[in-house]
């Protein structure tokens, strides 16, 4: 890894780090909120956001910008931190989240810039990922398209429906990611549902996979960097995260789906954020 | 006039279509191997690079329709009304309605049209469930004229909008392609002061022949069409009600929530007379042909007449 690529990891991690803390406040604040998946899907958005896509805030609609469609609309926490983090929410707005009328709902919405799906309802995503690809390639743009699904949704029919239509169509600029924390709200997902083998699944769908460590920065980067959006095949990563990553009470532990921290609960999470920023920082 | 037709409103609606796109690059058709029931094998062949062809797959269909107006195309979904407004309703719901993307689902042999099929081939709920998703618009063109001056306007309304058209050919209501129409505004086709028939989509005809028999036994039935259900043209109503003091409706579809529900919500609430709801009684639709179940369920010119003066004895 060159100084350079070195130096770009360690801007994203604090990124990250960022964005956790943010999202945290958030949570807390609202008294509300699905932190466990926005934790484990913080990297890999932190690294699409800052890294790979191609997103203006002073212009959330140009025809030819990436599209991000997060199809597990629950992990919004994140979302709001990401998008804040980027210029597109300001400090103002996500201040309002959980207030009465808030533009910030418990899913996506349009309201906000730079949201381009309301979702909430899960296997919707990748669909319109897919519409989204074959409009790129009538209109011969080289814009990218990614869809983040979390591993429990999974279940839903839909996505396979789209699976199946987009290697159909040869979209290699569609790439989905799955966020494998591999816990769903009532436990484990292969105790829920199987989802096993999961890359050969896709495989057979006719998708290039990629399994990646999904907290790990310089894995991600590294995997995304390697892509050739002009291939035929349309690719997913699935991206191997832990439930609540970050906070080490969290981890793993099926509860903080969607639980608030408490006041004491709260701090612990701050100082272990904050720990991570200034080791990053010195 | 003749009413005479031997196209049915699909094939108007996809050829007239065609028409738009060769001049529209935006405009593309999403479809689930239904190009045969739609109508569509012209465009397939003609504009095979904006004919997106999805298999039996209508959540995707209507998700990719989202995806594709998100960027900037003009969808047109088009498949049989029964699985597009049931097995797909949540993408409809979230994707088209919700997330506001300018997305039209034309559902094709809707209603009774598929007749002895069964009812997993009828779409008798459709008004009925459309109507509470908040962005999503309404229309039921009632023969091959309107279809084409509907089609037309819709290439440049930037909002959702759901189509249901019949399979068979229809006799013309309208004279020829210079027919009135202005979206979500009824069309008056007769005028009379006793009571007032409303119709939409295919019952308009009937509608319309029960309104000439009518005014034979001396009664004078005013009759609109109501091709747009949402947005619902209200003033019409309220002018019918307040002028001819009862309401007769028809429509092939459920009695609950749809055409004869709107009416009613109006009327109850701002000018409550007299009304009638004839559709399809809470059952599984009879086995038959589509005109074997209009006239077994009343909804035909037959039908309308004996309800008209059942209603007008009260």
């Amino acid at each position: 890894m060159t100084l350079n690529a070195i130096g770009e990891v360690k801007r994203l991690k604090l990124q990250a780090e960022e964005i956790r803390k943010c999202l945290l406040q958030i949570v807390y604040s609202a008294k509300a909120g699905h932190i466990g998946g926005s934790l484990s899907s913080v990297d890999v958005e932190t690294a699409l956001y800052f890294h790979i896509m191609n997103v203006d805030p002073s212009n959330p609609l140009d025809p030819d910008r990436d599209r991000f469609i997060l199809s597990k609309g629950h992990s919004v926490e994140a979302y709001y931190a990401v998008l804040a983090a980027k210029g597109f929410v300001s400090q103002e707005l996500l201040d309002t989240y959980g207030h009465f009328g808030s533009k910030l709902a418990g899913h996506p919405t349009k309201k906000v810039p730079g949201i381009e799906l309301n979702s909430g309802a899960l296997g919707h995503g990748l669909s319109v990922g897919v519409g989204l690809a074959i409009a790129a390639h009538m209109d011969k743009k080289s814009f990218k398209t990614f869809v983040l699904m979390g591993d429990g949704e999974q279940g839903e029919g839909s996505i396979y429906e789209a699976a199946m239509s987009a290697s159909h169509y040869k979209l290699g600029n569609l790439v989905a990611i799955i966020d494998r924390n591999t816990l769903q709200i009532s436990g484990l997902t292969e105790e829920v549902m199987s989802l096993e083998p999961m890359r050969e699944r896709w495989e057979a769908f006719g998708w290039q996979v990629f399994d990646v460590a999904g907290n790990d920065m310089e894995d991600l980067v590294k995997t995304f960097d390697a892509f050739d959006y002009s291939s035929e095949k349309p690719k997913l990563i699935i991206s191997h995260t832990i439930k609540g990553n970050g906070i080490s009470y969290m981890e793993k532990v099926a509860k903080w789906h969607h639980s608030v921290p408490d006041e004491a609960q709260y701090q612990l999470a701050l100082q272990e954020i904050d720990a991570r920023i200034n080791a990053l920082k010195s | 006039m003749s009413t005479e037709n031997k196209i049915p409103c699909r094939k108007m609606f996809t050829d007239t279509l065609l028409e738009l796109a060769k001049k529209d690059r935006d405009i593309v058709a999403v479809t689930t191997d239904a190009r045969g029931s739609v109508t569509l094998d012209r465009f397939a062949k003609e504009l095979p690079a904006r004919f997106v062809e999805l298999g039996i797959a209508e959540q995707n269909a209507v998700g990719v329709g989202a995806g594709l107006a998100s960027a900037g195309k003009k969808p047109y979904v088009c498949g049989p009304a029964c699985f597009y407004v049931a097995r797909s309703l949540e993408q409809v719901k979230v994707d088209v309605a919700y997330s506001q993307n300018n997305v039209k689902i034309l559902g094709v042999s809707g209603g009774v049209s598929y007749g002895a099929l069964g009812f997993s081939h009828h779409s008798l709920h459709d008004i009925a469930v459309l109507r509470t998703f908040p962005g999503m618009e309404i229309v039921l063109p009632c023969d091959i004229y309107q279809t084409k001056k509907l089609v037309e306007f819709l290439v440049n309304h930037p909002r959702p909008v759901y189509i249901r058209v019949g399979r068979n050919a229809l006799p013309n209501v309208y004279e020829g392609f210079d027919c009135p129409f202005e979206y979500g505004k009824a069309n008056t086709l007769l005028e009379g002061t006793d009571l007032t028939i409303i119709g939409t989509g295919e019952t308009v005809w009937h509608c319309l022949q029960a309104g000439k028999a009518l005014l034979e036994m001396g009664v004078k039935a005013r009759v609109l069409d109501m091709h747009t259900l949402k947005p619902l043209d209200k003033e019409a109503i309220l002018k019918a009600a307040a002028e001819t003091e009862c309401i007769l409706t028809v429509e092939e579809h459920s009695i609950y929530g749809g055409l004869g529900s709107a009416v009613a919500e109006i009327v109850i609430q701002e000018n409550p007379i007299p009304m009638r709801i004839l559709g399809i009684p809470d059952e599984n639709a009879i086995h038959g042909t589509s005109p074997e179940i209009f006239h077994h369920y009343g909804i035909d010119a037959e039908g309308i007449v004996k309800a008209a003066l059942q209603l007008l004895q009260k």
